[in-house]
């Protein structure tokens, strides 16, 4: 537990006008520059607590924090739970970005879509916006494929470009952590190859938490994964571990396919 | 055996039935422009009704038109916005979708007569400003309705990227979400304006109608519509004539409206 960029201390999550907690004390640790990938069965919270790390939750009102979430930003830790202004919560998305199961590039050009994310964090000097998106769409490995048609809407480009060019939207703010809720359930092999190599390839600049439905990916991918089990966090350990020799009974028959 | 019998006298009953339901549109579409065409004159477009035209009745139903289109399109638009992305789904949300439902099928001739009591009988006498009220009326519902259901299918993932792109919920909605459904809402502009441009009864008696070429809205005012029901009853030929040459043009008004509108979203889409 030696370099952390973000934890969670018994955080719990209860959705709007429900009862039942949907994540229930949940003490996890994301390691910098590392890549933590989370399973488990559909409805176990993962995609969930994925949603409380950048507090997009509270788009829609009622939804109930407990707990803590820290993040190890640049101004030392900071329980995310405790911001209220809007302002505050920009900010924090600026430093955690999230890229979606389906591709979400926005009704404009490719330069625009890149651009947007700085030029809402207030970046308007032309030259700056030039560099630091052809740095992103390099960083996002679609530089050569969109470097001649930067002006072209974002919306004719193939699923795998598009979902490369939200990578490269979200890389350009350079965060500190990224989200990725099951980044390639939506594309085709090839695509999906290119994205795990993408996200690989970003870790060496932020730290990269990623839910995913493929345990192959996330056994290929991540450096740690952490198993949940309705609400629960069941295990969390080095992914190697948790793929070759889990404590628990439950990720034993969740990985080898038992259930779920 | 049974059953491909009953297929086969279904197709034909539902055949029947389409052809039957198109050839009553072609049969009004053909007699309109049969008569309507042969009773067009160039004077027609440059005379006003005084003198066997229909200049002032053209601008004057789209002053009408525009200036309530300049008025709905705004509130409706703004009310649609709240409804689809500030209203949480509220109770009180829902209870104004389905007043602005009710209103949208509301016969037209009530909201005249509603208008008439607000701004014609206090003042003594038929004006523009009322009819233009009364189209507005018709037509902020469809608009409301129009962007709420153009709104709704923006995906949630296209607002929830906005947000964690570091947007604030505004800038989010005008930036993206409007842009991204900016076709549909445009098109439902287009039609609504094509729906209120042809309206007789909210106009009967708001403002009436006027024979000569006025732009003051505090007076009766030229009305397209209007004028075609007066001259269809009068007993001269070329009173009806007239009418005739009118309706074929807002059919043609309307039907360009119509398309373009169409045209649009299947372009776009």
């Amino acid at each position: 537990m030696s370099n952390l960029i973000m934890e969670t201390k018994d955080f719990s999550f209860t959705y709007a006008g429900v009862d039942a907690p949907s994540l229930k004390k949940i003490n996890l640790p994301i390691e910098k520059n590392k890549i933590t990938a989370m399973i488990g069965p559909s409805g176990c919270g993962k995609s969930t607590l994925l949603r409380a790390m950048n507090r997009i939750h509270d788009l829609y009102p009622g939804n109930k924090y407990e707990g803590e979430i820290n993040l190890y930003g640049a101004e030392g830790k900071e329980n995310i739970l405790n911001l209220k202004k809007e302002n505050d919560l920009i900010r924090l998305r600026q430093d955690v970005g999230m890229i979606f199961q389906k591709p979400t590039p926005f009704p404009m050009s490719i330069y625009d879509n890149v651009a947007y994310g700085m030029r809402l964090a207030g970046v308007k000097d032309k030259s700056e916006l030039d560099d630091r998106v052809e740095k992103a769409l390099q960083d996002s490995a679609i530089w050569k494929e969109t470097k001649d048609r930067l002006n072209t809407s974002a919306l004719g480009m193939s699923g795998g470009q598009q979902q490369r060019l939200c990578i490269a939207r979200a890389v350009a703010l350079k965060p500190d952590v990224m989200l990725f809720d099951e980044p390639t359930s939506a594309l085709d092999p090839i695509s999906t190859g290119a994205i795990e190599e993408l996200i690989a390839e970003i870790k060496k600049d932020v730290s990269v938490v990623i839910v995913t439905h493929n345990m192959q990916q996330a056994s290929r991918l991540s450096d740690y994964t952490a198993f949940m089990y309705l609400g629960d966090l069941i295990e969390y350990d080095k992914t190697d571990t948790i793929f070759m020799n889990p404590n628990e009974k439950l990720t034993e028959d969740y990985i080898t396919g038992r259930f779920g | 055996m049974n059953r491909l019998l009953l297929n086969k006298i279904i197709l034909v009953l539902s055949t029947l039935s389409a052809i039957i339901g198109i050839s009553f549109l072609f049969w009004i579409l053909a007699t309109l422009t049969y008569k309507g065409v042969s009773s067009l004159h160039l004077s027609t477009f440059t005379e006003d009704l005084v003198n066997g035209g229909i200049r002032n009745l053209l601008v004057g139903q789209f002053t009408m038109a525009l200036i309530a289109s300049a008025i709905a399109v705004p509130i409706g638009m703004f009310a649609g916005i709240w409804l689809r992305e500030y209203s949480n789904q509220s109770k009180l949300a829902s209870v104004i979708r389905n007043l602005s439902d009710v209103m949208m099928s509301a016969p037209s001739i009530v909201i005249g007569v509603f208008v008439y009591a607000l701004f014609v009988a206090p003042f003594g006498s038929y004006n523009g400003f009322a009819g233009i009220v009364a189209l507005t009326i018709m037509m902020i519902p469809i608009i409301i309705s129009t962007t709420d259901n153009m709104l709704a299918l923006v995906p949630k993932e296209l607002r929830e990227a906005g947000i964690a792109l570091g947007g604030s919920k505004h800038k989010i909605i005008v930036q993206i979400i409007i842009k991204a459904a900016k076709v549909g809402i445009t098109t439902g502009v287009l039609l609504s304006f094509a729906r209120i441009i042809g309206e007789t009864a909210p106009l009967l008696f708001t403002s009436a109608n006027n024979q000569f070429f006025t732009m003051d809205l505090t007076g009766q005012f030229p009305s397209l519509t209007v004028s075609i029901y007066n001259l269809a009853t009068y007993p001269d030929e070329a009173s009806r004539e007239l009418a005739w040459a009118a309706s074929f043009v807002l059919t043609a008004i309307v039907l360009i409206i119509n398309l373009t509108g169409r045209y649009m979203t299947r372009n776009k889409k």
